[in-house]
């Protein structure tokens, strides 16, 4: 079953094209990774599937809801899919707590205990219950991000997004964060990833995505992308990146 | 420098007791004194209870002409920065003239003296409070609105829970600030009549002819008030910065 269908997107900045006539269709489960160099458009990609940017040409409907600008359908598609941010965007003058409570109570109107223990049990699966009490900045970013993942599932999204997710931390923290997204996938959330970790792309993915000049150039299952490019610019950029 | 001011202050002291001053109107260990200082510090009353009122009034309009300025929408942004530049453009002490004497006339409405200051003092400092949030706001990372959305919270609750927190921490300086400037400003509510501070002291001349005297109280009068504001926005800051870490 598709969840995600895109069909014929294109979303400019001023004169620059980000995405160009790009077409994808994402099953429901599937775990799809995006990669492609700086600039080529992977990070809009995902950002137009929950409207944080808004496409100019194309449709995208998102679980059965073409995405438009009409408020209740926002609603339904930001409740639908959730989002994980490169630089974490904690709220950093709420408690970790405070964090992964806000959205359940506002928006889903959870009592405060039943928020408490949803943000709790969550906290848990990403591994630390013990920091529920502290301030993002008393956290290490590893810790940060693990939050804002556990902040999103609060929320029960059948869609998680991530944005580079692990592209500002620390190389030793790299692995905490990639875990527990290990361990996501494993559950039958559909996921969308844009990340340069081929390790994890390999371990995780059922399609690879690759991204270039705001086209898709390459699409296919890992093993069969990495061990037989079908485009030159693809060839080239795993070398680059395995090779670095 | 330093020898200098000690010097300055020393003469300035010591001339306070020759002949030319005349403590004895503000001096409390007389009777007169004593009536005459309770009554210029019975002003306090309305420079405080004004100012505060006004800068209550002053920020929640700021506020409400501060978020359009923020809006994607040309015409909302039109109003706030139409708003901002009449208001701001208007003298305090016009303001409080045309409020008091002019707006009766142009509205049927009449205001008494202490609500014809305050909406003068808050009109004026809305124009600075919209400012001063749009500035706080706009400081705030564009990733904090975006989490927020990912979260499906309404523009209500983003700004209730997620950036007007913190926008406040922000601009809780600038804040104190305007309502220094507003405890100073009220004393120019005393051309309409206002029994505050500035007013009480003015009445004091005309009766006992002391102006350097009793004026020198009425600074004193002002600067005790203002530290103690200072002090208490301080105060708010370091609790506010504490709950941070």
């Amino acid at each position: 079953m598709t969840i995600i269908s895109m069909r014929n997107v294109s979303k400019f900045f001023g004169d620059f094209q980000a995405l160009k006539d790009v077409s994808l269709d994402v099953a429901a489960g599937e775990r799809v990774v995006v990669c492609g160099p700086s600039g080529s458009g992977k990070s809009t990609l995902i950002r137009c599937i929950n409207r944080l940017e808004a496409h100019e040409a194309g449709e995208i409907v998102v679980d059965g809801t073409t995405l438009t600008d009409a408020p209740a359908d926002l609603d339904k598609i930001r409740g639908t899919v959730g989002m994980v941010f490169q630089q974490f965007n904690l709220f950093p003058h709420l408690t970790v707590m405070e964090n992964l409570c806000l959205g359940p109570r506002r928006v889903l109107s959870l009592t405060d205990a039943e928020a408490r223990a949803r943000a709790m049990s969550h906290l848990e699966r990403v591994q630390i219950p013990d920091q529920a009490d502290k301030f993002p900045r008393q956290l290490s970013g590893g810790q940060q991000q693990r939050v804002a993942i556990a902040r999103s599932l609060c929320m029960e999204p059948r869609i998680l997004l991530f944005d580079e997710p692990t592209s500002a931390l620390d190389p030793e923290m790299i692995a905490e964060v990639l875990d527990v997204m290990t361990e996501l996938a494993s559950t039958g959330i559909t996921m969308i990833v844009v990340t340069h970790e081929m390790g994890f792309a390999r371990r995780v993915a059922d399609r690879m995505v690759f991204m270039d000049n705001g086209e898709i150039v390459e699409i296919g299952a890992p093993e069969d992308v990495f061990t037989a490019p079908k485009s030159k610019r693809f060839a080239a950029f795993i070398k680059q990146i395995l090779n670095h | 420098m330093k020898r200098f001011l000690i010097l300055a202050s020393a003469f300035l002291l010591l001339s306070g007791c020759s002949n030319n001053w005349g403590w004895y109107v503000v001096d409390p260990t007389t009777n007169t004194g004593w009536v005459n200082l309770k009554f210029m510090a019975s002003g306090a009353y309305y420079t405080i209870i004004m100012s505060l009122t006004a800068i209550l009034i002053s920020v929640v309009v700021g506020l409400l002409v501060a978020l359009p300025g923020l809006s994607t929408k040309r015409g909302w942004r039109m109003f706030n920065r139409t708003y901002v530049e009449i208001v701001r453009a208007v003298p305090i002490l016009v303001l409080i003239l045309w409020v008091y004497y002019g707006l009766p006339a142009l509205s049927g409405i009449t205001l008494n003296v202490f609500w014809a200051g305050v909406l003068a003092l808050a009109l004026s400092d809305s124009a600075f409070q919209a400012e001063i949030f749009r500035a706080g706001i706009q400081s705030i990372a564009r990733g904090q609105y975006e989490a927020a959305q990912s979260i499906s919270l309404n523009y209500r609750d983003t700004m209730r829970y997620v950036i007007l927190p913190q926008a406040i921490r922000r601009i809780l300086p600038a804040l104190g600030n305007q309502l220094v400037y507003m405890m100073k400003m009220s004393s120019l509510v005393s051309v309409i009549g206002l029994q505050e501070l500035t007013r009480k002291a003015n009445e004091l001349v005309v009766s006992e002819y002391r102006p350097l005297e009793i004026y020198t109280v009425l600074v004193l009068e002002y600067l005790v008030l203002i530290l103690i504001v200072s002090a208490g926005v301080r105060w708010l800051e370091r609790r506010l910065k504490a709950s941070d870490t």
